[in-house]
């Protein structure tokens, strides 16, 4: 059985579906939420080579744009991750735990 | 045919450490699944014909981010069990929202496969991937590279800013205070007799 481009698309669904999921499960700890981003961006990315790859060839599309593509993602999540990180240690710092629950501050 | 078991066995590593970032209760083990999902997806995008971004991906997240979010989880020292507790109760809601997602793209690729079926052709094979890359990312896209770097570098001076902090009695090396020395508080000339000494 021949694996197709909706045999990727299934597992970046399911992937993506299990990133959406630990965001909303995970009331207690930022870090496992970034990480489950971190998910989430790899299912896009799973989808965008998966379609460079599957393109059909057609005059004025260049099917290796899915994949620059996935690489600016790739920019984007590293540098995501680090502020992100950074942000949770100066709050650690200054709170003493991660808990989201006790992420209030703003709260009117 | 050996291509169809290695793409099975990829998914289900995949979609299983995924699962067990979601699910662990220690932190460290989730970073570990982490990597292991993001491995399995190198492969996966190697079965594809990417190799140039399966190999990056292992660069830059099993040897950088994950990196990074290990080093975070051990230096927060925080009560992990604690932290995991009411992951049940939460349970239902995430599930409904996370099924309504998966149905929702499940049908939006029937629908898009329903008709005609599109077809399977490999990426440019007159060129390899990083040829084809490289052809590419430094013309086309030279604009939104250049921006990418500027994110990197937006994002590194982010965190040292937002990790640097000044600390109280700590001694430190004062420039200024160096080069504003002058030559009369800094040297004395003494003039001593032959056969006494400073004393």
């Amino acid at each position: 059985m021949a694996i197709g481009l909706s045999h990727y698309l299934i597992v970046a669904a399911i992937l993506f579906m299990i990133g959406v999921f630990g965001i909303f499960v995970n009331r207690k700890n930022v870090i496992v939420i970034l990480m489950c981003v971190e998910l989430i961006l790899l299912a896009v990315n799973i989808n965008f080579v998966a379609f460079s790859a599957h393109m059909p060839a057609a005059p004025g599309v260049n099917p290796i744009d899915g994949q620059i593509f996935a690489l600016f993602i790739l920019t984007v999540a590293a540098a995501e991750a680090a502020v992100g990180l950074a942000i949770l240690v100066v709050y650690f710092r200054n709170r003493g735990n991660i808990q989201v629950e006790d992420i209030d501050l703003m709260k009117g | 045919m050996i291509a169809a078991i290695a793409f099975y066995i990829l998914a289900t590593v995949a979609i299983a450490a995924a699962f067990m970032v979601v699910a662990s209760r220690n932190p460290v083990h989730s970073v570990m699944f982490l990597i292991l999902t993001f491995f399995s997806a190198a492969g996966l995008f190697i079965l594809m014909g990417a190799e140039f971004l399966a190999l990056l991906l292992v660069m830059v997240y099993v040897g950088a981010v994950a990196v990074l979010f290990l080093f975070v989880v051990m230096m927060l020292d925080v009560d992990f069990v604690e932290l995991k507790k009411g992951f049940l109760s939460y349970a239902p809601i995430g599930a409904i929202i996370a099924g309504i997602l998966l149905i929702e793209m499940i049908f939006l690729g029937a629908a898009y496969f329903s008709e005609g079926g599109r077809p399977l052709v490999p990426a440019d094979p007159t060129m390899s991937n990083l040829e084809a890359f490289g052809a590419v990312l430094y013309t086309k896209y030279a604009g939104a590279f250049e921006a990418a770097g500027f994110i990197l570098l937006v994002a590194m001076i982010g965190a040292i800013v937002l990790t640097l902090r000044d600390r109280e009695g700590v001694r430190r090396q004062d420039a200024n205070a160096q080069m504003a020395r002058t030559r009369e508080e800094g040297v004395e000339l003494v003039d001593i007799e032959p056969g006494q000494g400073l004393g």
